[in-house]
């Protein structure tokens, strides 16, 4: 399959290797992977803070981007995000009605609907589970808010998981429980945040893991920021990023390599 | 001390109820609010309060984390569950289309069945109804039926200043009137008093509380239930407020656990029920779909011990004077948002405060509203408003993290979410044009940004460059507003190239196009 990576503004300027790991990952399972240059934003945090009519050309730009899709030039969209996938799929078309352009609403419609989260791509469209990753840790899995209820990805990250040799998957008491990153709630209402977050990070350390994953680095950056303010030694990976690992090309810590040398090598 | 949004307590009759130099239970507001829909500062700096309450913290993590597994058993069980939800939903956004013929036809059908209906723009007009009611049957208290209608007005405050003394007979209700406090939880109103609390507060303002009363719960509800006897046997009226009322028959009806609403609504001569106008619904067969849904959401039990249905009046038995006092107030205000008047739909069941995890932290009094949680946060602004929102209203729609537990957890499936969002626009930009913000400033250049592959290209360039100066170090402290990140977490280590630059990179060294 020919597969556009949208890779999301968080995951381009913040956490590439997860990207990078998206790639890879694809490529391993015999796909063409592209990265549409045009692509920035889904809109979602202009949306989720009250600025609708802003993010308007915003959707706008990201409907141009992956149009193509539409047009069969490529088979699907994946992100290594839920809740950005959540907001094509539910905010979108939605900000193109209210601005009173009915045809980037459809636009937006159609692109959202070859549009998935990554753990959809593989098990729902390439059918695989086990897609020959090694990862030798302990991990949990936090089902972030919107894979969970926005999504429904239900069970689907943690059958990938479960086929990781060498991983060992601990629950995570309180799963289903938000982390308290709400995108800019976790400034406007930082102390509601904050607390929220510690008992997320109270519960990480409870599980015994090495390592928490889940499929949306804005969670796991909120998570992560949390377990290094108190050094609890618990490192965030992405899915991607422990899906992507093999004995081969074992997983790294970013930074330890560049993200082009590592998976150009 | 007065406060913004509050009045002094200078009303002689709660100073002297209040503070006898008895042994102190603050109340909780310290202050009395003016409005009970809205009161307090915004929510962010009331949670920094409520949040260092530890035992606050305690109470409702362990108060709904019971009635949510409770919940979750109940519902589970059901095998039409989901259906019965859709049921609601569809009963609910029936009524609100053509709400105004089934209140016309409520009028007719209570009327018909001996009862009088009285129609309140607002809380003003609802209270001066009520205690011309009240002044009529010739009394000067009242007894009452657990109600977030005259909640919502302050009926009570209101018949005190005009000498009624107004005694709440649901139990925590009756802790929340006697400590001086205000709810904060729509179902368990004293969900922020513990047992030792609700035993000092019997103490100091219960004057019938048997001596030497112990912190049993057993031992408070027969203090209660003591107390609460000789207020029943004799009252001459008796308000409620009204879970549902059918337009097809007439018939009002209160849903509850004690019994105590039981006492109100059928030993009293004359019943006074003030209900919301959007509690209307069509017929009587509605209730097999909300007769099943409230109990269960609710409570979470299959069925509640009380339903008490009351049509007009019956001669001999019961009330022989009902006056319905339909009340708007900011109602058909709310209807008129075509995504925010699903907030109408509430049955008052407050499953979506149970689920949602910045309740469950915050605590009910930081929603500064009779109305609190998830719920609150889309209904109170639109009850209120938002044209020229005060600052405080104005932040509840922020409230939450948009994790959507609530929109899971609703039996008639209100999208709070999406209402959130919505509410969070109208927030910022409706009515008047408003004085430019810095964070309005900050989400146009970022649009201007986030439109563009190329913009954005340059932004993330400057990310990067400051990823070369930092070297993988994580920034643990930032100046405001970053210092509302790092107040409780770190920064991630700054990548020293974009994803779309490495991309960029590869795809000229190795020609694949593989970063």
């Amino acid at each position: 399959m020919r597969i556009a990576l949208f890779t999301t503004c968080l995951v381009d300027g913040l956490f590439p290797h997860a990207a990078a790991a998206t790639v890879r990952l694809l490529e391993r399972l015999g796909h063409e992977v592209v990265v549409p240059p045009g692509q920035a934003c889904c809109g979602q945090m202009h949306v989720n803070s009250g600025y609708p009519a802003q993010a308007e050309p915003v959707v706008r730009n990201h409907v141009r981007a992956f149009w193509p899709v539409v047009a069969g030039e490529w088979d699907a969209v994946v992100a290594p995000s839920g809740s950005c996938v959540g907001s094509t799929r539910h905010q979108q078309a939605r900000v193109a009605r209210q601005a009173g352009d009915e045809r980037l609403a459809v636009a937006a419609e159609r692109v959202a609907a070859r549009t998935y989260e990554l753990s959809e791509l593989l098990v729902d469209v390439l059918g695989v589970t086990d897609v020959g990753a090694w990862f030798p840790h302990t991990v949990t899995y936090h089902p972030t808010c919107h894979s969970l209820r926005m999504l429904r990805v239900g069970d689907r990250p943690t059958r990938l998981l479960g086929q990781v040799d060498g991983l060992r998957l601990v629950d995570l008491p309180d799963a289903d429980q938000c982390c308290g990153f709400g995108g800019t709630f976790a400034l406007k209402n930082s102390a509601t945040s904050v607390a929220m977050v510690s008992d997320k990070a109270d519960c990480v350390q409870a599980s015994g893991a090495e390592v928490v994953t889940a499929g949306d680095w804005s969670c796991l950056m909120n998570i992560d920021g949390a377990l290094s303010r108190r050094g609890a030694g618990v490192r965030a990976v992405h899915l991607a990023e422990i899906l992507a690992a093999t004995r081969g090309e074992p997983w790294r810590p970013p930074g330890t390599r560049p993200a082009a040398a590592r998976s150009a090598s | 001390m007065a406060t913004p949004g509050h009045a002094p307590r200078s009303s002689p009759e709660r100073l002297v109820s209040t503070y006898l130099g008895m042994p102190g239970v603050p109340p909780k507001p310290a202050a009395e609010p003016l409005d009970p829909l809205r009161w307090g500062p915004t929510f962010p700096e009331a949670a920094r309060g409520t949040l260092g309450d530890a035992q606050l913290r305690t109470n409702l993590r362990r108060a709904t984390r019971t009635i949510r597994d409770k919940r979750v058993a109940v519902t589970a069980e059901l095998p039409d569950w989901e259906a019965l939800r859709d049921a609601g939903a569809a009963i609910k956004a029936d009524a609100m289309e053509r709400l105004p013929e089934l209140l016309e036809q409520l009028e007719v059908t209570v009327t018909a069945r001996g009862g009088t209906v009285h129609w309140a723009r607002d809380a003003a007009e609802a209270n001066r109804i009520v205690t011309d009611l009240v002044r009529a049957a010739g009394a000067r208290e009242v007894v009452k039926v657990k109600s977030m209608a005259t909640q919502e007005i302050g009926l009570n405050e209101h018949l005190e200043a005009e000498g009624i003394a107004a005694h709440e007979t649901d139990l925590a209700e009756l802790i929340v009137q006697l400590a001086g406090d205000r709810p904060s939880h729509i179902l368990v109103p004293a969900i922020h008093r513990n047992r030792d609390e609700i035993r000092d507060v019997f103490r100091t303002r219960m004057p019938d509380a048997p001596a030497g009363l112990t912190n049993e719960p057993a031992a408070l509800a027969m203090a209660a239930r003591a107390h609460l006897r000789a207020l029943f046997l004799r009252a001459d009226v008796a308000i409620s407020g009204a879970n549902l009322a059918i337009a097809g028959t007439g018939t009002v009806a209160v849903v509850e656990s004690e019994g105590n609403g039981r006492m109100c609504l059928t030993l009293p001569r004359t019943l006074v029920t003030v209900m919301g106008i959007e509690k209307v619904l069509p017929d009587f067969r509605d209730l097999e779909v909300f007769l099943q849904l409230l109990p269960r959401s609710s409570t979470g039990e299959r069925m509640n011990p009380y339903t008490t249905m009351w049509t007009g009046v019956t001669p001999g038995d019961g009330p022989q004077d009902f006056h319905l006092v339909l009340l708007d107030n900011g109602r058909t205000r709310a209807l008129a948002d075509e995504i925010g008047r699903q907030a109408l739909h509430c049955i008052r069941c407050s499953a979506c405060l149970n689920v949602c995890p910045v309740y469950e932290r915050t605590g009910g009094h930081a929603y500064g509203s009779v109305y609190p949680g998830p719920i609150g946060a889309i209904l109170t602004p639109q009850l209120l408003g938002l044209d020229d929102a005060d600052e405080a209203t104005a932040s509840l729609p922020f409230a939450s993290t948009l994790c959507g537990a609530c929109y899971d957890a609703c039996p008639v499936k209100i999208d709070i979410p999406t209402a959130l969002v919505h509410l969070r626009d109208r927030a910022l930009h409706d009515g008047a044009p408003r004085r430019p913000t810095a964070a309005g400033a900050a989400m146009g250049a970022a649009a201007a940004v986030l439109s563009s592959g190329p913009r954005f290209r340059w932004a993330l360039r400057a990310s990067a460059l400051a990823g070369r100066v930092l070297g993988g170090r994580r920034v643990r402290r930032l100046p405001w507003p970053g210092s509302l990140w790092t107040a409780g977490r770190d920064l991630p280590a700054l990548p020293v190239r974009s994803f779309r630059d490495a991309w960029a990179r590869a795809r000229r060294t190795d020609g694949r196009g593989r970063p």
